[in-house]
Parts: C-alpha cells; sequence; structure tokens
C-alpha cells in the first residue's frame, strides 16, 4: 500500500471521514471502562482519600498535552523538509486540542492541590512546566492566525515548533533545577506502588483520551481541508459572488 | 549570477567588480558577517537614540521596584538579580523589531538575500551587531544598579558575567521571532508571545548564577549551563533565522 498517497488532502479527507467513528467509538467504551475501573471499582486510597480519583483524568490529559506537541513538532519537520501541505493542516488542526488537554491538567491538577496540599497552585517544576507548555500553544496559534497568507503562516509555524520542541527539555530540566534550589522536593504525589487496579484504569482512561484527541483532531483536519480548498479555488476562480461559489465538498467530493 | 554591489545604499568597500567579487567571496564568505555586524553597528550610531532608549528602559523598569515593593535594603538585595535579569530580558524584546523591520520596509533585506553571502552569515552578523549594541550596554550598565540594590562585590561580578553570557542568547532566540513575525500586524506583542517562553531557561539561569553566590552555593553550574547555551545557540540560531526570513520574504 502506498502510504504517500494519504499525504494529499484530497486522498486523505475521505479516508479520515471513515476513520472518525470508529475512533470516536472507541473513545467512549475506553471511557466508560476507565471511568468505571476508576470510579467504582478502584478502593480508596489510605492516604488521600476520595480526592485522588481526579488522577484518571488529571494524568491522561497531562500526556495527551504534552506528547501532541511533539506530534506537531514531527508534523513539522515533514512541513519543511517533504512540503506536505497536510503536515502543517494537521498541526493547525493538532494545537487547539493539544492547548486544551494541556489547560485541563492544569485545571485538575490545581482542583486535586487545594484539598491534598491545600492550595490550588504551587511553583512546582511539573507545573510549571506545564504551564510554559500551554504557552508555547497559544504563541503558535497566535502566530498562525495573526499571518495573513496561509503558505508563510504554515511554514512559519512549523518553524517555531520545532524552535519550541528543542526548547522544551531546556524548559523542563531547568525548571524542575530551579525548584529544588528554591523550596526543596518539599511535595509530590504520593511514591508508594500503585494498585494494578489504579494503573489499569489510568491506562485505559489515557487510551480514552488519545482515542478523542485523534477523532477531533481528525474532523478539525477535514474542515481545514475543506476551508483551503474553497478559500483557494475562489482565488483561482476568481469571483466570491453570494451563491456561485463553488462550496467545498462539491471540491473535494463528498464521501 | 549578478552580485549586488554592496550590502545597501551604504557603501561598504563595494567590490571591485561582480568577477573577482565572487573570487574573493570564495575566498572568504564570512566577510558577509562583518559587513553586515559593520553596517548594523554604524546605523545604530547613526540614531543613538534607540540605543540609548533601551538603557534607558532597562534603569527605570529596574527603578520601578523599589517604588512598587518599598525600600528595605534586605529585601531589595534578595530581589535584586531577578529584577534585574527580567529588565534585561523586557529591554531586549523592546529592541527586537530594530533588527530586521527597517531592513524589510526598504527592501534592504531581499537584497540579502540575493547577495552571493550565504544569509546564515548575514543574519548571524546581524545578531552579533544587535548584541553588541543592546545586551552588551545592558550588562555594563548592570553594577550600578545593582549597586542601589545593596548587591556585594562578589554578586556584581556574577551579575555581569551571567549578563555577558546570557544576553547573547537573548539576541539569537529574539532574532527567530523577529525574522518570523516581519510585516505581521500587532508583531511586537506577538513576539513577545512567541519569545518570552523561550527566554525562560536563560531567566533561571541568569538570575540562579546571582542568587547562588548570594547564599553561598557553587555558582560555576549556572554561568557553565548559560555559556553551553550561547554555544549551542550561536550555532544553531542563525540556521533558524535565516530559514524564517527566508518564510517571511517568500
Amino acid at each position: 500500500m502506498n502510504l504517500y498517497k494519504y499525504a494529499s488532502p484530497v486522498t486523505f479527507y475521505p479516508l479520515a471521514g471513515k476513520l472518525i467513528p470508529w475512533f470516536a467509538a472507541l473513545a467512549v467504551v475506553f471511557g466508560l471502562v476507565g471511568l468505571y475501573l476508576g470510579l467504582i471499582v478502584a478502593p480508596e486510597d489510605a492516604q488521600q482519600g476520595q480526592v485522588y480519583r481526579i488522577i484518571f483524568i488529571h494524568v491522561p490529559t497531562a500526556w495527551v498535552g504534552m506528547v501532541v506537541y511533539l506530534v506537531m513538532a514531527a508534523y513539522g519537520v515533514a512541513a519543511l523538509t517533504l512540503k506536505t501541505r497536510l503536515s502543517s493542516m494537521m498541526m493547525e488542526a493538532l494545537a487547539p486540542t493539544g492547548a486544551l488537554f494541556t489547560a485541563l491538567a492544569l485545571l485538575t491538577g490545581a482542583l486535586w492541590g487545594k484539598p491534598t496540599w491545600g492550595t490550588y497552585w504551587i511553583w512546582d517544576a511539573r507545573m510549571t512546566s506545564t504551564l510554559i507548555l500551554l504557552f508555547l500553544y497559544i504563541g503558535y496559534i497566535a502566530l498562525i492566525h495573526a499571518i495573513e497568507d496561509k503558505k508563510r503562516a504554515d511554514k512559519a509555524g512549523a518553524l517555531l515548533v520545532i524552535v519550541g520542541s528543542v526548547n522544551v527539555p531546556i524548559i523542563y530540566f531547568s525548571v524542575r533545577w530551579w525548584n529544588t534550589l528554591h523550596q526543596g522536593a518539599s511535595v509530590s504525589a504520593t511514591g508508594s506502588k500503585m494498585a494494578t487496579v489504579m494503573a489499569q484504569g489510568m491506562l485505559i482512561m489515557a487510551l480514552a483520551c488519545w482515542m478523542y484527541a485523534i477523532a477531533v483532531v481528525l474532523a478539525r483536519v477535514r474542515a481545514i481541508i475543506l476551508e483551503r480548498q474553497y478559500q483557494g479555488a475562489n482565488e483561482i476562480l476568481g469571483f466570491e459572488i453570494a451563491g456561485t461559489e463553488m462550496t467545498g465538498t462539491e471540491m473535494v467530493g463528498t464521501k | 549570477m549578478n552580485a549586488p554591489r554592496s550590502l545597501s545604499r551604504l557603501e561598504f568597500e563595494p567590490l571591485p567588480d561582480s568577477s573577482s567579487g565572487m573570487v574573493e567571496l570564495s575566498r572568504s564568505p564570512e566577510r558577509g558577517f562583518f559587513v553586515a555586524a559593520a553596517r548594523d553597528i554604524f546605523l545604530a550610531f547613526r540614531s543613538k537614540g534607540e540605543v540609548i532608549q533601551a538603557l534607558v528602559f532597562f534603569i527605570v523598569v529596574v527603578s520601578l521596584f523599589p517604588l512598587a515593593i518599598g525600600a528595605e535594603t534586605a529585601l531589595l538585595r534578595r530581589i535584586a538579580p531577578g529584577v534585574v535579569w527580567v529588565a534585561a530580558l523586557l529591554s531586549v524584546l523592546l529592541t527586537l523589531p530594530r533588527l530586521f523591520a527597517s531592513d524589510h520596509l526598504d527592501g534592504t533585506l531581499e537584497q540579502m538575500l540575493l547577495s552571493p553571502f550565504p544569509l546564515t552569515l548575514i543574519v548571524a552578523g546581524k545578531m552579533a551587531a544587535h548584541w553588541l549594541t543592546t545586551g552588551l550596554p545592558l550588562a555594563l550598565m548592570a553594577p550600578l544598579l545593582g549597586l542601589q540594590f545593596g548587591l556585594g562585590g562578589d554578586e556584581l561580578g556574577v551579575l555581569v558575567m551571567s549578563l555577558l553570557l546570557g544576553t547573547p542568547i537573548l539576541s539569537m532566540l529574539g532574532a527567530v521571532g523577529a525574522a518570523l513575525t516581519l510585516g505581521v500586524r500587532g508583531g511586537s506583542v506577538l513576539v513577545a508571545l512567541l519569545i518570552l517562553p523561550l527566554y525562560i531557561p536563560v531567566l533561571i539561569f541568569g538570575a540562579g548564577a546571582v542568587e547562588a553566590v548570594a547564599t553561598g552555593i557553587d555558582y560555576a553550574a549556572n554561568l557553565s549551563l548559560l555559556g553551553a547555551g550561547l554555544l549551542f545557540g550561536a550555532l544553531a540560531t542563525p540556521f533558524a533565522v535565516a530559514a524564517a526570513v527566508k518564510i517571511s520574504l517568500d
């Protein structure tokens, strides 16, 4: 099978359409199983009581938030070296999901911190670097929306994310080191061995988050493909009289 | 290939003719670095205002902190490294548009792109000139501000060293942001949004070095990390900036 075939937006569009229901269904199934394991089967934590159960959503969102940035960087490399238009569209589609999951990780972390540590926010290394990651996402989104020429926006965004991803480990270690200098490792999640059922619940919830993220990103990239085809075609045809433009679906061909 | 006779309207001993110019180029492509650096420094000294404005901004921002927080000596000594470093970060940020914007407007940047010299070396020259006209003056001014905050001799020395090692990195990373946002509306706020998160490690290690001296910990590690960042940046960022300039002029 020639995988490069699907590097073209026109062939990828129907493929994505076929995949979305599967990923969405898997997200629901994994989500239900994960929540069942996490909220009903898993026992109460000896030290933290019921509060700890937020980790079933907190840890998976943090994972997805971090990994999405690396996926974007990989697409960025592809966009600049292979010059595939779809790579840039995928980056654009991934960014809001990455930002959302990062924000959710911060929010759930804060909600967990209040009853456990007695404060919503501490300048813990992980929380601080997650916050910086959120800034990086926002920077990318702001950049590609500020540049009007789409081609230039794509390339500029790809370069920014690549430069950012080189920086991510440096930021992480600098923040961790700064943190130990300032306050010592006074607070950390209880390092005790996690019960198997908790680990399983977390893993399945992570799968649910991934499936959801993939489904949403595919749906978003389909919208981006349509938007760009529509703009591109109208630029070429040179008319924008209401009612006479072609709609995006006509050009791509409905699924 | 048609070599432009010089990099801009400002004449810097123009190449005698294009054929011998190419010979000279094959012998010394690094001349692109020096010509670009010399030109930017020359321009900066022609309009001294901009260089001095950034320096004055730096001093004013640092002076605001005692007014906002209170003039207790112990407190000021404690926050001095962070305050000076944050102010340095902000004043470098303010000067970033100067790097490419005016050259972009009058078309000089396109001529640089067309010139036979490698764009990587030309932008490296511009980055070096930017540091010499912003970072270096800030580093030299810093001891005076440190004195106002009650820092001692050792701390002042490390503060200057950390700024000397760290501010070139600010110019390098900033150049990436400045090149990416060329001609974009709301560019200056956008640059801040893109670049400030990337500045965080420099801020941590720079302010951390001074704080380490103040608390009697070994500060060498911080300075070494800044030095490592400087070398890595010098190696990698000219390529990123050249790529960004090409993207923006496409």
